[in-house]
């Protein structure tokens, strides 16, 4: 699949000495969800702002539809919409305003039509008089979102989108960008909940004190690291496994005193009671019985817990 | 150009003052009003003509260019650093504008914001006063040539700016006093010849002496010196702004 977005080698230093991104490489594919995972302080922010325009780099450099971010950002920042992490918001705007005015800004000529489907789709018709200090927390989050689609981006940044977000409304969140992913938009969302990157992403990105430490795909990457295992120890060794369990995918470990069934993420979860149901039926007599997960969680605070 | 982006701007800026409307006209009229009554009626009558014109007359250019310096470099500078303080200069940085076009979109609205103060005060000068204006086109040059400077000062200093207190400083401290010791008030004709001298350091004389030429043909510098130096200012401002396009002065990390 094509590249949208291109990252290469970037590294950016601020003026106090701080390397916050020490050489990223990065490809984000057209119309794909990509969560980048990471620590605060890890350069997520840092990352997307020079993509958007809003740091410079210190070398490296960054393409978004082929054009670079730097020498032709007129014609990149059309294609991007950004809803940053901060709610910075005109307080004394209403709604329709605030919106109309990021499309002007973009360069778009108005379009009344396209801003109410956008305000309804998130809820936000009702209020489109109100001024935003009248709005919740979770409106005004809504607000941004509407003012980065307002001049119909192809890629969508969302710096930490339900960040201090109740459940009910995270929810609604996740919905909301699912759609948009169905219009062809490619987002990026940067969070540190991992069940949001769980929940949504296709492509999971974890950085670390400004390195990008792996992407994946999220399946690839849940089966990698979202296992669950069951361990039985046998009273007597056994010399061979039955069929029956083989049936299941149980393995023997090679002394013969312990019978190994992974499961977790799909692979065979929810068929524990029939393995210990089937081990009673040939006659397995167990010592003892463990269980072990390592969750998306796990690895993740594993690889970026170096530092942390 | 992005055509779009200067007008979102500008419309957005102006609607901001429709929004202020007490605070942004009304308030510079009332305060004008009691110049002139102060100034004009109640001191002026005693006061003798200034070169052949009435007291009253004499200082209404003077409190016309004070609204409108204080008026564009407050606009100005409001403008750009209220973004900078909410954080809504983000879209702004991560839009698809130069910086050219950013500083058309809120210096030109500032600018417009200070003309249309700047006119309903001539209009309120009429009421008190027997205006004459000998130049009118040369009225508006200068009137919009200062508006444009001043408002690009004033966006200039919202860039720099760190609070509250540094944005006021110069509106509040800088502009009175060198409008009221800029021959807004008198001829500096009037002072002893070596205030006479110092005077012309002070680069609010050259806007309200050219102004007033335009008027009533009176003044205290020649009026193409007037001209000629608000070309410097704006050549000035222009090449401050030049600079912190091409660093990106506080505005990109």
């Amino acid at each position: 699949m094509a590249s949208i977005v291109s990252v290469q080698s970037l590294k950016k230093t601020y003026a106090n000495g701080f390397e916050a991104l020490k050489g990223v490489d990065l490809e984000i594919r057209q119309g794909e969800i990509l969560a980048l995972l990471g620590p605060n302080g890890a350069g997520k922010t840092t990352l997307i702002s020079i993509i958007c325009g809003l740091s410079m780099p210190s070398s490296g450099r960054v393409m978004v539809g082929g054009h670079d971010v730097v020498s032709e950002f007129r014609k990149t920042r059309r294609l991007i919409g950004l809803v940053p992490q901060e709610l910075t918001t005109d307080q004394f705007e209403t709604v329709w305003n605030t919106v109309s005015f990021s499309r002007g800004l973009h360069g778009e000529k108005s379009n009344p039509a396209l801003i109410e489907q956008i305000l309804k789709d998130l809820s936000l018709w009702e209020k489109r008089d109100n001024k935003l200090r009248e709005l919740s927390g979770g409106m005004k989050r809504r607000v941004l979102i509407a003012k980065a689609l307002a001049h119909e981006p192809r890629v969508l940044f969302l710096d930490e989108p339900t960040a201090g977000v109740d459940v009910e409304l995270r929810r609604g969140m996740w919905a909301a960008i699912d759609r948009l992913r169905e219009t062809g938009v490619t987002v990026i969302l940067t969070t540190h909940y991992i069940e949001e990157a769980e929940e949504m992403a296709d492509r999971i990105g974890v950085i670390r004190a400004g390195e990008l430490l792996l992407v994946e795909e999220k399946r690839a990457l849940m089966e990698k690291l979202g296992r669950k295992q069951l361990r039985l120890e046998l009273k007597a060794p056994l010399s061979a496994l039955p069929a029956s369990l083989a049936a299941f995918g149980v393995s023997l470990s090679p002394d013969g005193r312990q019978l190994v069934h992974d499961y977790g993420n799909g692979a065979g979860e929810g068929r524990i009671g029939q393995v210990l149901a089937t081990v009673e039926a040939e006659g397995i007599a167990f010592t003892d019985l463990s269980t072990r997960q390592s969750s998306l969680e796990d690895i993740f605070v594993s690889l970026v817990g170096a530092r942390a | 150009m992005n055509r779009e982006a200067i007008k979102a701007i500008y419309l957005f800026e102006m609607m901001r003052m429709k929004r202020t409307l007490l605070q942004s006209v009304i308030s510079p009229v009332i305060t004008t009003s009691l110049y002139f009554i102060v100034f004009g009626t109640a001191i002026g009558s005693r006061i003798n003509e200034v070169g052949g014109v009435s007291y009253g007359a004499f200082i209404t250019p003077g409190l016309i260019m004070l609204t409108l310096l204080s008026q564009c470099i407050s606009n100005g500078a409001i403008g750009i650093y209220f973004p900078k303080f909410t954080g809504t200069i983000y879209e702004i940085l991560s839009a698809p504008v130069s910086m050219v076009e950013i500083v058309i979109g809120y210096v030109g609205a500032a600018a417009s914001k200070g003309l249309i103060i700047g006119l309903i005060i001539l209009a309120t000068a009429a009421f008190f006063v027997d205006l004459r204006i000998e130049h009118p086109f040369l009225m508006l040059l200068f009137m919009v040539l200062t508006a444009v400077t001043f408002s690009m000062f004033g966006f200039i200093i919202g860039i720099w700016a760190d609070n509250f207190e540094q944005l006021n400083l110069v509106p509040m401290l800088v502009v009175p006093p060198l409008t009221f010791l800029g021959g807004s008030f008198y001829s500096i004709d009037m002072l002893p010849p070596f205030w006479a001298a110092v005077s012309h350091l002070n680069p609010v004389l050259y806007l309200v002496s050219g102004f007033r030429w335009s008027f009533y043909e009176v003044s205290d510098v020649n009026p193409l010196i007037s001209l000629g130096m608000i070309a410097v200012f704006l050549a000035v401002g222009l090449g401050v702004l030049q600079w912190i396009f091409r660093t990106g002065y506080r505005l990109r990390k």
